[in-house]
């Protein structure tokens, strides 16, 4: 038998409520972390708040441990899992309550490349910190990215591999961009374990981002930029 | 007497053999090509050539095999005339070709192991059609809990099992032995990872060729 006790979640107050779901999430607590949103959600908490100050914290704790080599990619699977669960509750409270915006990315994994997880938690990490994300999925040729983005409204490319025989896939499509005049309008991200600062330079990508809650932070530096270029 | 190691110091530790003085050659290779490189030494008489390995393991950390190579390159590099590399590029993004050329000796050709075992030239064109393809070799399947299992925490988290091989739709065990023992073996790893099994006899392909062209 545990010498825990069972917390009951709907009996902390908030400001235990909160840190106990950077606990949960911390353990992968799928479950736990559902019903945290909830309660909070049914104590009138905006989607928004609940959604940065429970989840999105929770996973830049998660983040910094795994870039400390405190967690590892099993333990950080298991926290996106369980964000992933919370998210599901939020996101169309989200649109709903009007959550601010900071901008619209495109991202996916590169022609010749099925490797997706590095992908997915940036993509769940960029929604959480308020960016509108259209996930391409895996095995994209040039024409995928170029297409969509020429569909919409998009800010940023970002794009994944996991291969060093896939990775310079990733110069074809800004080549492309560049070839079609586009590549300016764009700020663009790429990831992947085989990548570093100098491979990001070398293809024209804007920055290489080495895990998601860098992803997040260089995101904003840009567009933060862009504001401000447009305001100048 | 023949050299015996077993696997999981080869995954571990590697091989860090006695020089037995009559080598000129120093194989410095992964800890996975090991029982390899033993078997084409004695097949072929090739007692100009010795062996030393690195761990296995690095296959989980490919940022580590350059610096792993250069230190090894400096310690043994008095005592023979030849080193030459037992790696493929092995995820090190071309890093660990330039630091051979640094250092002036020669590596494997290829991306990876499982292209050279096939064949570089074979492996270019059908891999595009395999992306979906989990590869194992002979020493792979051996040591799969070490490489697959606990490192992606599936023996604590078999959830997991999903997210990281749900894009893919088979694996392809890379055979360079026949053994029914090690074919039992691959099919419980497909059955682990819910993907059915393609068996390849591959036997060394290009590594044959290359260690055979070694200039000593």
């Amino acid at each position: 038998m545990s010498d825990e006790e069972d917390i009951i979640l709907s009996e902390l107050s908030d400001d235990e409520l909160v840190p106990q779901m950077h606990d949960d999430l911390y353990d992968g607590m799928k479950e736990e972390i559902e019903e945290g949103v909830n309660i909070l959600l049914e104590r009138g908490w905006m989607p928004y708040d609940v959604l940065t100050k429970a989840l999105v914290e929770g996973m830049r704790i998660v983040g910094i441990d795994f870039r400390d080599g405190i967690l590892f990619v099993p333990e950080v699977l298991l926290a996106a899992n369980a964000m992933k669960g919370g998210m599901a509750i939020l996101k169309p409270l989200l649109a709903e309550t009007g959550a601010p915006r900071l901008g619209n990315m495109v991202i996916g994994t590169v022609k010749g490349d099925i490797h997706d997880i590095g992908k997915n938690l940036v993509t769940m990490m960029m929604e959480g910190a308020g960016f509108e994300v259209k996930d391409l999925g895996i095995n994209n040729p040039v024409e995928n990215y170029i297409d969509e983005l020429e569909s919409g409204e998009y800010d940023i490319l970002g794009m994944s591999a996991l291969l060093t025989t896939t990775m310079p896939y990733m110069k074809v499509v800004i080549d492309t961009m560049v070839e079609k005049g586009m590549r300016d309008d764009y700020t663009v991200l790429v990831g992947g374990a085989p990548l570093n600062d100098e491979f990001g330079k070398a293809i024209g990508a804007d920055a290489y981002c080495r895990d998601a809650a860098v992803a997040v932070e260089t995101a904003k530096e840009f567009m933060a930029k862009k504001h401000n270029q447009l305001s100048a | 007497m023949a050299l015996t190691v077993d696997d999981n110091t080869l995954t571990e530790k590697g091989l860090n053999a006695p020089k037995d003085n009559l080598g000129r050659v120093l194989l410095l290779a992964c800890g996975a090509l090991a029982h390899e490189i033993l078997a084409l030494k004695r097949l072929n008489n090739w007692n100009h050539m010795e062996l030393q390995c690195l761990p296995a393991k690095y296959h989980l950390y490919p940022e580590k095999i350059p610096q792993a190579v250069e230190e090894a390159v400096h310690k043994y590099r008095d005592d023979y005339e030849t080193i030459f590399v037992v790696y493929a590029d092995c995820g090190t993004g071309g890093l660990l070709q330039a630091k051979c050329a640094e250092l002036g000796v020669e590596m494997v050709e290829g991306p990876h192991c499982y292209s050279f075992f096939e064949g570089n030239e074979v492996f270019a064109k059908t891999s595009e059609d395999e992306i979906t393809a989990f590869y194992l070799t002979d020493f792979l399947v051996k040591q799969f809990d070490a490489f697959v299992t606990r490192p992606m925490g599936l023996d604590r988290h078999p959830e997991l099992r999903d997210m990281y091989f749900g894009n893919y739709t088979k694996v392809v065990y890379q055979a360079q032995v026949n053994d029914p023992a090690l074919d039992t073996k691959a099919q419980e790893c497909a059955d682990k990872l819910g993907l059915p099994l393609e068996r390849r006899y591959t036997g060394y392909g290009d590594l044959e060729v290359t260690l055979r062209d070694i200039k000593a």
